[in-house]
């Protein structure tokens, strides 16, 4: 009466791999790359905007004058002359930075793990917007927290429930924020939030994870002051190249107290030793030519409002009416709300055999809630392809309604 | 001898089918085989075996089209021989509607049910019905769509007010749901290879979840398997022989995996008769050859050998 695995190695498993599982959502995103759906799945930069002959030309300047840096390993800290880039990069939000307390990570998705690894035990209680960026989760979750969820409105984090929270005496390690065009939700945290949560986490010593990947890329309206700008000594800030340039490069950073900065090196270190030489010295360059970056990142705003306002429009015509969605300011995201008896993940089957596919809203809390929301990206599909695919998903929640109503006689 | 594997597709279990799909390509290449894959998803399928006139197609498709007849119907029309089952036959066993009657006319003891059609409740005003249903198969009871795999849109109801939002969910995957009593007891699953079908270990499923949901299926270490699985030998032969009267009942041939559950008066119920079961690392029929001490390539072999003899 042997127990019988197949996996021979499962008695071997760390206890945290037990959150990676298979899911019917991935297996249908299987179906949904395929290029017969409209996609408004996936957060995925339209990089075809970028003029790629100064991407070529900025490659083959790095690997010529500077081949034998590019090719060897680098400091694990990340290039000075890059860092020194990201820190004007930065200045465009107000925040002030000295190079030297800034980290290159692989991506801003590294500078999550990394912040995971030095700031979180198995047990310890996170506090995280809920929506929240499933990659944060899918990052923190490798180090076993505990969540606290802090609902969201139109005006970003209501700071007010973690207020009240502290008060029960819950005590997060950190708090975990997007304040600009969050993903999923795509709205932006108020000024007068921004200063409470400010003030709130310092009383309480309390560090804020500012996470800012989409800043700039506002549509219309004045930026709101960064976290960090309103409390530099209390808020780790969190940045990347891939929605200004571009993901390929895998360039993120992080911004911290020299304390924080120097437990990051020594975990980045571990982790991979150093990042890119290549990619730090082509994003390097890249933004060496202040009019070549400006106008690459101008296009690409122009673009994503113009989707932004397509799938806006869309929604108004084919959605329901008992349907509410957010408007972004800038980002990627419209976070839809449907009536409670959807199961976004159910219907996602559905809308993928009508060749279009979303997110579940699911996937964005740690507790299960979000059955009746969907996470739509209007960043890579074209005009034509975002009007058709909110079109498909309409006509879709439209028959569904009908049949509920049937079904609730 | 030339053989295409058609795996991937267009429905949601394309990765498992990818994976089953590479996992042959090997086996049979190693066998000495000319080998190659095919997805249907990208490629036309009929340029692609003409183009290549394989000797014989290995049928590792899951889904719509790919077991329902479809793709057979295909084949035939092509002359190109195939593993597993012929084409009606598919489309009996694919759709839970066709294949519990199927079950029931052959005196094979499956979990009551009823079936409701998206249509019917469109046009017919069918939801009016729906206590009826849950009244006909008692609560608790499985929800779950006519027409798909791998545990896909179904649900486990305990209270009849989940019992639309259940209904919805299924008809999410298909035009049909199936409303069935659920039966409470050990899982197993019956596997069979060759022609006639010949049966191997039993398989007992016990998801460390409660639930043989999606994730249970193809996460390794999430579903503890016994094999052979705990039961004593009066009835494993009980429920080896209701399943091998369930593959006659749909027609099965080459290779079969019969899901049923054992309530604890020892009596089994057939749940499917899965004519394309799974060949990934944590598949079930796989997993029973290898207990039977017959490696994956061999498995392979034998498949190939029950199909050509045919051909």
């Amino acid at each position: 009466m042997a127990e019988f695995s197949i996996d021979r190695f499962v008695d071997r498993y760390a206890a945290r791999a037990a959150s990676m599982t298979a899911s019917e959502v991935r297996a249908l995103f299987a179906v949904a790359s395929r290029r017969e759906v409209v996609s408004l799945a996936g957060g995925m930069p339209f990089v075809q905007a970028l003029p790629n002959d100064e991407v070529v030309a900025v490659a083959h300047e790095v690997l010529t004058e500077m081949g034998d840096e590019a090719l060897q390993y680098g400091g694990a800290q990340g290039l000075p002359g890059l860092r020194e880039r990201l820190a004007m990069l930065m200045a465009e939000e107000g925040v002030v930075a000295d190079p030297e307390d800034l980290v290159v990570t692989t991506g801003a998705q590294q500078a999550l793990d990394l912040v995971g690894k030095i700031f979180i035990d198995p047990g310890d209680l996170i506090a995280v917007e809920a929506p929240a960026y499933v990659g944060a989760l899918t990052a923190f979750g490798a180090y076993e927290p505990r969540y606290l969820p802090i609902e969201i409105d139109d005006d970003g984090m209501i700071v007010e429930q973690l207020e009240q929270a502290l008060v029960r005496g819950e005590r997060p390690k950190f708090v975990y924020t997007v304040p600009n065009f969050g993903n999923p939700a795509g709205v932006t945290m108020s000024q007068d939030r921004r200063r409470q949560l400010v003030s709130l986490c310092r009383e309480a010593s309390i560090p804020i994870i500012e996470d800012n990947p989409y800043g700039l890329l506002r549509f219309e309206g004045e930026p709101e002051p960064c976290l960090r700008t309103l409390d530099p000594d209390n808020v780790i800030y969190l940045g990347t190249v891939s929605k200004t340039f571009s993901p390929g490069v895998r360039v993120g950073w992080a911004l911290a107290e020299p304390s924080v900065v120097q437990r990051l090196i020594l975990a980045k270190e571990a982790a991979d030793l150093c990042g890119s030489n290549l990619n730090m010295l082509i994003t390097q360059r890249w933004f060496a030519d202040d009019t070549r970056w400006r106008t690459a990142l101008t296009g690409l705003v122009d673009t994503y409002r113009s989707r932004r306002d397509v799938m806006l429009e869309a929604l108004g015509e084919h959605f329901p009416e008992d349907a509410t969605w957010t408007h972004p300011n800038g980002g990627f995201y419209v976070w839809a709300t449907l009536p409670a008896w959807v199961d976004s993940r159910g219907l996602l089957a559905a809308a993928v055999e009508r060749r279009v596919a979303y997110v579940p809203g699911t996937a964005f809390y740690p507790d299960g809630r979000g059955a009746d929301r969907l996470r739509l990206a209007f960043c890579y599909p074209t005009e034509d392809r975002i009007r058709e695919g909110i079109a498909r998903l309409g006509s879709l929640l439209l028959e569904e309604e009908q049949l509920y109503g049937t079904l609730r006689g | 001898m030339r053989i295409a594997v058609l795996a991937g597709g267009r429905t949601p279990e394309r990765d498992v089918s990818l994976r089953g799909g590479h996992r042959v390509v090997t086996a049979l290449t190693q066998l000495g085989h000319n080998v190659w894959m095919v997805d249907p998803a990208d490629v036309k399928l009929v340029e692609a075996l003409r183009d290549r006139a394989p000797d014989l197609c290995w049928l590792a498709l899951h889904g719509k089209e790919g077991e329902d007849g479809t793709v057979q119907r295909l084949l035939d029309l092509l002359e190109v021989p195939f593993t597993g089952t012929a084409a009606y036959e598919c489309e009996i066993a694919f759709d839970k509607v066709l294949a519990k009657d199927a079950l029931r006319r052959a005196g094979v003891a499956t979990p009551d049910w009823v079936a409701i059609e998206g249509s019917a409740l469109r046009d017919l005003g069918a939801g009016a019905a729906l206590g009826a249903a849950a009244e006909r198969v008692g609560l608790p009871c499985i929800v779950k769509p006519s027409r798909s795999g791998s545990a896909l849109g179904v649900s486990s109801v305990e209270r009849e007010s989940d019992l639309a939002a259940a209904v919805m969910g299924a008809l999410s995957f298909s035009e049909a749901a199936i409303i069935e009593t659920k039966v409470l007891g050990i899982e197993v699953a019956a596997s069979f290879v060759a022609n006639p079908l010949d049966p191997l270990p039993l398989v007992e499923i016990v998801p460390k979840e409660g639930v043989y949901d999606y994730g249970a299926r193809y996460t390794a270490g999430a579903t503890d398997y016994y094999l052979p699985a705990r039961l004593d030998p009066a009835t494993a032969d009980a429920v080896t022989h209701a399943a091998k009267r369930a593959t006659a009942a749909i027609g099965s041939r080459d290779l079969a995996r019969v899901d049923a559950i054992v309530d604890p008066g020892g009596n089994p119920y057939v749940l499917e008769v899965n004519v394309s079961p799974g060949m990934t690392e944590t598949s079930l029929l796989p997993m029973a050859a290898h207990a039977a001490g017959l490696s994956f390539d061999r498995l392979c072999d034998r498949i190939i050998h029950a199909a050509t003899e045919r051909a």
